[in-house]
């Protein structure tokens, strides 16, 4: 199983990354773990066939594109930091941390507007700031089965722009998005348990 | 209710008996002793037919006697099978109450017909017909289908709060009923303090994975799943183990005479009881996973020697008064691994289904057996015992699961929640454990049977129809679901994704349990366990060809549906589109929402979800196949169109027969055979042969060269969930029968098998996972990659 060292040591630059994401440094061993259980021929590094290789992502509707948002701006490697980064946008909010908060640092990796950007990305593939109604489409048939004909994928889309888009440009911006989901429990949607 | 089409096939058969009892005028109870009567019958009917002159040949007779044990069984069984099915005919039904409500009615209803008929011979069950009939094959359904990785990482919680709630809830309820006796008004005082203990004993045996299936749907984590059904489990053992010992101090002498010797000798028969059981349990799952290495060529024996060896284990636990529940649920446990691996396909479902199909006959016949008690005369009915006993089981209850949850919450990385604990509390469902213990007890022992039977119905009426039926809401009610019904599609779309996404995540985070325990376990197991118990070289053509044949099947099926035509994944003609906005009206607003919610995608389940009396359709199969598939598509899509692949035509035509690697383009599906983590898997893929098609493409864009696939035994990979086995293949041959024009050039002739229930079975650890993927054809695996391949033969040996 290689030399898996339970040293925190280990985890480079492990203070950095800790303020930055908010993890413990339990969760962060054990992330660290879990990194070098996937990195199965120690490189160091991930590359988007060591993610692919999780079985189960080979079954979600969304798993290109969840590998691919590990891996932003076309990037082939994923480091530890990166890996990290990207989970711990999943971490639960802790309510604690909205009150001391304070203003002029950045938002914390966790929360809500970062959620939704997250989410956001994944809808928008060419990264314009706008989900197109075709990248709406695209969503939309990877995730339906294959009952739904074209015609009705296509006044989905149409639907579903339509309701978001406010200011008729005939896509939905990334505030737009947000504003749609304002109702939605996001802090509870996307979080992880066992990402304290 | 299913009970209307029931009406009209009851009463002939009724009748039927009614004249049959007329004509036979014979009564005879239905255990053992009714083969000595049939037996002078049989004699008789054989005398008449040779020397007795009768007066005519009787052209037309009726000899029901002959018949009337398998005859009855067999009718109440078919009844209780009717009833299910009116049962889940009814979408929302099995959402409402749990399974073993109707179970019960049905029994009572048996029972109705049985005392209102005023039926002779009132089927009786007897000590050796439960305990060695009747109770095995529900304890050994209980095992085969636990999970075993949450099991075993939840093992110090389960054994804590199964062990010590099981002697919390029996001591106290013992006790303080006992109290009550004392209290001359209620006219108990001759009820002692051994005989309340019993009772407490076998009231305590609860049943909570009847209720399990009630609040599935409202995502119960895993963790609680678990202990609930950890808890089911082990208590059927530890309340028998604890009847009996005491019932053995009942037998001992009078109550006066015991002393603290003895106590200290019934806990440390109750330890040695436990533990032994198990020890002979695993003895035997390990003996039987080792036969079936042999068996490839008597397939059809190998349910036999599964079934044969675990019920031996029982009874040889059983002969040595050891825990003969422990010992075939460890059986169970052990040889599950190793078992689906060496047996085939066939016989692999044939177990399970068989499996299911004892539990329920047992059950049920347990079900019936109360309800003919039930309805009956031989009731004593005493208020104080019956609504003290009904409140100290609550009580009792909710004393055990918050101070020991409070406890081993301090040892837990994950506590567990108020909520939780609540749930655990209220799914303390009596069931068919209780009953029969308390109608086995020896009457001369207890001359108040009939009270605390009656009791004990009670009980379990009451925690069956209320708890059964109000936890549905209770569940839901505490999960706070968002009752918003009017959710914009946005809203229906956006949260779907995020689920999915969510899910994807926790994927890639994994399980994070106790590593280093497992990861030794999992090293001594790879190195020796599965050397011993596993097959060698599995043999390969016949499933080859099965396989083919299965996948020019369905991809026939696939193509007709609609899968593979080129509108489901062509881009779209921008040409063709016209942008315009049309403003809906609501009624398509709403079929569009329930187009969408009806078809979106299930999110995978990770958390177990295990339903006693029924095997998951296979649904989500279908769904990780499309998926799939379409991913096959797109990403053939997308490098038809020369996105950058690292990977060129690096096969060739080299014909290397890689027992386990595949090779070829790259594809999303990259499951890869994996060694390093993935160690349970290792040994079935490395027995794998690889299948080269020379597949070359009409227009040879792609890396067609060569496609190495492998065809992966299916049942290499069952954790405790379903056999996937959909091969999936797109045949060379089956693409010029389609004769698809643009998509025939690229097919790539992927072979996998859409896996899904390992899905729901929980198993998500990495192992799984991978073996899930290693369980795809691994198709593509770049030349470079060599070097990788070799990894996992060296590695293996």
């Amino acid at each position: 199983m290689g030399s898996r060292s339970s040293h925190a040591a280990r985890i480079p630059d492990v203070d950095s990354i800790r303020r930055e994401t908010g993890f413990s440094q339990a969760s962060l061993l054990r992330l660290y773990h879990r990194f070098r259980a996937l990195d199965w021929n120690e490189k160091g590094y991930l590359s988007r066939v060591d993610l692919q290789q999780i079985g189960a992502l080979a079954v979600n509707p969304l798993g290109d594109r969840i590998i691919d948002s590990f891996f932003p701006d076309g990037s082939l490697h994923l480091d530890f930091p990166g890996f990290v980064r990207v989970l711990a946008r999943f971490r639960p909010v802790d309510d604690e941390d909205n009150g001391n908060r304070d203003p002029k640092e950045p938002e914390p990796l966790n929360s809500r507007m970062n959620k939704l950007r997250f989410a956001f990305q994944l809808y928008d593939l060419d990264r314009d700031g706008k989900i197109s109604r075709q990248e709406m489409l695209q969503v939309l048939r990877l995730m339906v089965g294959v009952q739904v004909t074209e015609e009705q994928l296509e006044s989905i889309a149409d639907r579903t722009v339509q309701e978001a888009d406010e200011d008729g440009d005939g896509a939905v911006s990334f505030l737009e998005f947000a504003k749609s989901l304002e109702k939605m429990n996001i802090e509870q949607k996307m979080s992880i348990r066992i990402l304290k | 209710m299913g009970f209307q089409m029931l009406v009209p096939f009851g009463p002939w058969n009724w009748l039927f008996l009614l004249v049959a009892l007329r004509c036979g005028g014979a009564s005879s109870d239905l255990n053992e002793s009714t083969n000595s009567s049939a037996q002078p019958e049989l004699n008789v009917r054989f005398a008449a037919a040779g020397s007795e002159p009768a007066e005519t040949v009787s052209v037309f007779a009726l000899d029901y006697n002959y018949v009337q044990i398998p005859y009855e069984v067999t009718l109440w069984i078919l009844l209780a099978s009717l009833a299910k099915i009116g049962f889940h005919v009814y979408h929302r039904l099995p959402g409402l109450m749990p399974e073993s409500c109707l179970l019960v009615l049905v029994g009572a209803l048996v029972g109705t017909i049985i005392f209102g008929t005023d039926h002779k011979s009132p089927p009786v069950m007897d000590s050796s017909i439960y305990f060695l009939y009747l109770l095995p094959p529900i304890v050994l359904e209980g095992g085969y289908f636990m999970p075993t990785r949450p099991f075993f990482e939840n093992i110090g919680s389960i054994l804590w709060w199964a062990g010590l709630g099981a002697l919390i809830n029996a001591f106290g309820i013992g006790l303080s009923l006992y109290l009550i006796c004392q209290v001359q008004a209620f006219g108990l005082s001759d009820v002692n303090l051994l005989q309340n203990l019993l009772f407490g004993s076998l009231i305590s045996a609860v049943d909570p994975v009847a209720v399990l299936a009630v609040f599935e749907e409202a995502r119960v984590n895993e963790q609680l799943s678990m202990m609930i059904f950890g808890e089911a489990l082990l208590n059927d053992g530890i309340s028998v183990v604890l009847y009996n010992i005491l019932i053995a101090f009942t037998k001992m002498h009078k109550f006066e005479d015991i002393e603290p010797v003895d106590i200290l000798a019934g806990c440390a028969r109750f330890i040695i009881v436990g533990c032994g059981g198990v020890f002979f349990g695993v003895i035997f799952g390990f003996i039987s996973a080792f036969i079936t290495r042999f068996t490839q060529n008597i397939s059809a024996i190998e349910p036999l020697i599964v079934f044969m060896f675990s019920y031996l284990s029982y009874l040889v636990a059983e002969t040595l008064y050891l825990s003969g529940i422990l010992a075939i649920t460890a059986c169970a446990v052990t040889m599950k691994k190793y078992v689906e691996e060496n047996v085939s396909q066939t016989s692999y479902t044939t177990i399970k289904y068989f499996m299911k199909m004892l539990s329920s006959v047992s059950e049920t016949l347990i079900f019936i057996f109360m309800g003919v008690s039930t309805i009956g005369k031989n009731h004593e009915w005493n208020w104080a015992f019956i609504c003290f006993t009904l409140a100290f089981c609550q009580i009792w209850r909710a004393i055990s699961v918050f101070a020991l949850f409070y406890i081993s919450n301090q040892f837990r990385t994950f506590p567990f929640s108020i909520k939780d604990q609540c749930i655990i509390f209220y799914s303390g469902v009596r069931g068919a454990g209780s009953f029969s213990l308390a109608f086995l007890l020896p009457l001369s022992l207890f001359p108040r049977k009939k009270m605390f039977v009656t009791a004990t119905l009670v009980v379990i009426y009451f925690t069956v129809f209320i708890q059964g039926i109000t936890i549905g809401p209770l569940v839901r009610y505490l999960d706070v679901r968002k009752t918003n019904k009017k959710e914009s599609i946005n809203e229906e779309l956006h949260t779907r994704l995020m689920d999915h996404l969510k899910a994807g995540i926790e994927d890639v985070c994994g399980h994070w349990s106790h590593y280093q325990v497992r990861d030794k376990f999992k090293k001594f197991d790879h190195k020796y366990l599965r050397k011993i118990l596993i097959r060698e070289n599995l043999p390969k053509s016949s499933i080859v060809s099965l396989y083919k044949k299965l996948e020019m099947k369905q991809a026939i099926e696939m193509a007709e549906t609609g899968i593979l035509s080129s509108t489901a994944f062509s881009i779209p003609h921008q040409a063709q589109r016209i942008q315009e906005t049309k403003r809906l009206c609501p009624e398509d607003v709403e079929s569009m929402r329930d187009i969408l919610t009806h078809n979106m995608y299930q999110v995978r389940q990770r958390t177990l979800s295990y339903n006693k009396y029924n095997l998951k359709p296979q649904t989500s199969e279908k769904q990780a196949k499309e998926i799939l598939i379409r991913r096959q598509n797109t990403f053939r899509e997308s490098t038809r169109k020369g996105h950058s692949l690292p990977w060129g035509r690096t096969a060739g035509t080299k014909n290397i027969r890689y027992l386990s690697f595949p090779y070829s383009h790259p594809q999303p599906a990259g499951r890869d055979v994996r060694v390093a983590e993935f160690t349970d898997h290792d040994g079935s893929d490395a027995e794998v042969p690889s299948i080269m098609f020379n597949t070359h493409s009409p227009t040879g864009s792609l890396q067609e060269g060569r496609r190495t696939q492998e065809i992966i035994p299916m049942k290499s990979l069952h954790r405790g969930g379903k056999p996937p086995h959909l091969g999936y293949q797109r045949n060379r041959s089956q693409e010029e029968q389609l004769g698809r024009g643009r998509r025939a050039v690229l097919r790539p002739k992927p072979l996998f098998h859409a896996v899904d229930e390992e899905f729901e079975s929980g198993e998500e650890s990495e192992e799984e996972a991978s073996a899930i993927g290693s369980r795809w054809s691994t198709e593509h695996r770049p030349g470079r990659d060599l070097h990788r391949s070799h990894r996992p033969l060296l590695q293996r040996k």
